[in-house]
């Protein structure tokens, strides 16, 4: 009983000290999903990315607040002529957490790594082209490509590009080391993920000395996390109902911002009857985006018409080759000889998008004849079963990667297009660097699979945030998954 | 008459009644949503407003009380089905190496958590109603075979069963002619209990989204869906939790007056 009264003024000492740092110097953010490892160069899920992008990894270049390509680790570059050899100057007196040097053999290994034939990188398409890295000195690095890539700045800023070291690289995907203005310090599995502030970064120190990253999947949990103040901000808000009652409230602010997320009802366009382009068409009249976007979003979500993110400057507007047309439907189903309807399967993955869209598509379906049968799943069985097994007529998800229009050209690709000629537009794509052809060729790539009728483009998925008042300096948009800390303070 | 059957009668016939009129007339269509009127309160059009698709609450809860009371009864008919035919012959078998044999089977299934493994068993098989109704209906055999071999046992010491051995009825037509209708009040009694046990399994399973999919309505999944629209439409979760709550209270308070009327040892005792 005697050590009762010590044990208490140390709990309420540390109480102290830790309420007193997370006012000034520290924030607590809650994201949805947690990361299966914390190695963004081999793992495939974005949530990784969410947590290290920018704030523990870098690359050689950086996707900025605004979506553009800015310089990471890489202070300028040159490109020749013929646009096959990159040039890469890196900054200088830059380190690792574990205190390595970041030279030229690092970006060697990390780019060698992602494209060598054993690499489970996630994203081994962004380094297709690279046929050999040279170092030049330790600051100068040489990439040459075996044929111009029009994208290939952009490429290296994703978070599969990051710049790793030989030194650390085994023991990433639990201890990550990286370059970021946070240094990785703990991680509770369920829980929670927190960095601190690395003291030696080469750039502008981070304002905060510590971020702890909270894991809440549940919709529920969320409103109540937030309302409570038990974390600063929470990124990708899952429950779009409650954003009027945060808005509505001074201690919070909200930032309603885009992402590259286009949220599509994909067709298995190899299975009878979707590989017929009449029934895909005709599917696509029977859905109406606003009421999807008002239903299962509450408003939050731009219509789309194609593949494409409606922010980006080569975006076409073709919402009205698909517009909302029962009567258009049910013709198009008797061209193809089913003018009594059909019966299909609908699965669904968990997030709100899915589960509340695929019933309104559900309705509106049933109002032209198309019976879908709705079957929820969890993610591990979605992507098993839907993703991976192609065992689905038509399911509902969000393609968050940016510029992914290229999953098109690829057969396999659960959706299984893959037109030849798509694909030759891609690969023309990939060998052009000038801006006005590649906005041209990602046009003719938009309207193709529009025209025909490959899935049914609903909307581009908005990116809540809601944080206390006083936080500035958060990211509005999602050029990329990244919940980037690194310029977030406390302003006054 | 006593009053805990006539409160729990009452109240288990309005939900039946609800499920069986929705057969024929709802107040309004559910599989036509109306976003525009989505979360009404309740009023006047939709006496109990309507949800987030902006479907009527009242038709969802009537016929959701279809599906529910479908899952229980088939569910309990199983457990029935299987479980007394099973205790009858092991309380004829007694001793026997056939009666060790199913009432240790019944005791493996009984030391498993029923509703565990029955998200195992949807989620193996896959969600919906009918494998809802099989995971429901494999825990209620043992309840049932258990209960039948004990009460029968009880019977076999009797002398009007000696009396039937006697006249050389054989094991089975004396469990078929004379202990069955003599243990009937216990089955009917447990078979409310579980019944209402069942209504409560199928709305956790469909509330976890492994019991009927959408657009079968659910009273379960009435309620996941609810849950984030608490703070700003409560009548929308208010509804079919006040369902369940009610349905299961009625079945519970019908058993029990089933009881003390069927048992005049225990009406004596409380009077």
């Amino acid at each position: 009983m005697r050590i009762t009264p010590i044990f208490c003024a140390l709990l309420l000492g540390a109480t102290a000290t830790v309420s007193a740092a997370t006012a000034q110097t520290g924030i607590t953010v809650a994201v949805q999903l947690e990361p299966p490892n914390l190695d963004p160069t081999s793992g495939a899920a974005g949530a990784i990315d969410t947590v290290l992008y920018s704030n523990v990894f870098e690359g050689l270049t950086r996707f900025a607040a605004d979506g553009s390509v800015v310089p990471g680790l890489a202070e300028s570059w040159d490109i020749s002529d013929d646009g096959l050899e990159y040039t890469f100057h890196l900054r200088d007196g830059v380190t690792f957490h574990d205190a390595t040097v970041m030279d030229a053999e690092d970006v060697k290994f990390s780019l060698d790594r992602a494209r060598g034939d054993d690499s489970t990188n996630a994203q081994k398409g962004l380094f297709a082209s690279i046929a050999s890295v040279d170092v030049v000195d330790p600051l100068t690095v040489k990439v040459t490509l075996s044929e111009p890539t029009g994208s290939f700045l952009f490429n290296m800023a994703w978070g599969d590009a990051v710049i790793v070291a030989p030194e650390s690289i085994e023991g990433n995907a639990n201890n990550p080391i990286g370059t970021g203005a946070f240094k990785f310090a703990n991680w509770v599995q369920g829980d929670r993920i927190e960095l601190i502030r690395n003291p030696d970064y080469w750039g502008t120190p981070a304002p905060l000395e510590t971020a702890t990253f909270r894991f809440i999947a549940d919709p529920t949990a969320a409103f109540a996390a937030v309302m409570a103040e038990d974390v600063d901000a929470f990124f990708g808000f899952p429950a779009p109902e409650n954003i009027p009652q945060f808005q509505a409230d001074p201690r919070f602010q909200v930032i309603i911002g885009n992402t590259e997320g286009e949220t599509i009802l994909a067709m298995n366009n190899k299975t009878a009857p979707f590989d017929n382009v009449k029934v895909r068409e005709a599917v696509a009249h029977a859905i109406d985006r606003q009421a999807i976007i008002n239903g299962a979003m509450f408003g939050q979500g731009t219509p789309i018409g194609t593949h494409f993110a409606p922010h980006h400057p080569a975006y076409v507007d073709l919402t009205g080759l698909s517009d909302f047309d029962p009567e258009k439907s049910k013709a198009l189903l008797a061209e193809a000889g089913l003018a009594d309807g059909f019966t299909t399967t609908l699965k669904l993955p968990p997030p709100s998008y899915a589960r509340r869209g695929g019933e309104i598509i559900a309705s509106q379906l049933r109002a032209v004849g198309i019976t879908a049968e709705i079957e929820n799943q969890e993610w591990a069985q979605w992507l098993e079963t839907t993703f991976k097994g192609k065992d689905f007529g038509l399911t509902i998800v969000s393609h968050t990667e940016p510029m992914d229009i290229g999953i098109y050209a690829d057969p396999d690709y659960y959706f299984q297009y893959g037109r030849p000629e798509f694909v030759a537009i891609m690969d023309e794509l990939n060998a052009t660097t000038d801006d006005a052809a590649r906005t041209e060729l990602l046009q003719q790539a938009q309207t193709m699979i529009a025209e025909d009728y490959v899935n049914v483009y609903l909307f581009e998925l908005a990116f809540p945030t809601v944080a206390k008042v006083g936080l500035t300096g958060l990211w509005e948009n999602q050029p990329t998954q990244a919940v980037d800390l690194t310029g977030v303070s406390w302003g006054k | 008459m006593n009053r805990n059957l006539i409160i729990g009668t009452a109240l288990t016939a309005v939900f039946v009644l609800a499920a069986l009129l929705s057969f024929v007339w709802v107040p309004y269509d559910i599989e036509t949503l109306d976003i525009p009127n989505r979360l009404k309160p309740p009023g006047g059009a939709h006496w109990l407003g309507t949800d987030h698709f902006g479907r009527d609450i009242l038709s969802m809860v009537m016929t959701g009380a279809r599906t529910s009371i479908a899952v229980a009864l088939v569910a309990v008919g199983i457990g029935m089905g299987l479980g007394v035919p099973l205790g009858l012959s092991a309380a004829a078998l007694r001793g026997g190496g056939l009666d060790e044999f199913i009432m240790r089977g019944n005791d493996l299934i009984f030391a498993f958590p029923s509703l565990v493994i029955a998200i195992l068993i949807t989620a193996v098989f896959g969600p919906g109603a009918v494998n809802a109704i099989i995971a429901i209906g494999i825990f209620n055999i043992p309840v049932f075979a258990r209960l039948t071999r004990g009460a029968a046992l009880g019977l076999w010491g009797r002398d009007f069963i000696l009396a039937a051995r006697v006249a050389g009825k054989s094991a089975g037509r004396i469990s078929v002619e004379h202990i069955l209708p003599n243990i009937a009040n216990l089955m009917i009694v447990q078979g409310t209990i579980q019944f209402s046990l069942g209504i409560l399994a199928e709305a956790g399973l469909s509330y976890v989204g492994l019991g009927a999919q959408p657009p079968m309505p659910s009273w379960g999944r009435m309620l996941a869906e609810a849950q984030t629209l608490v703070s700003i439409a409560p009548h929308v979760a208010l509804f079919p939790g006040l369902a369940i709550l009610l349905t299961v209270l009625g079945l519970n308070l019908m058993g029990d007056g089933l009881r003390d009327m069927l048992d005049p040892r225990l009406r004596v005792i409380r009077a």
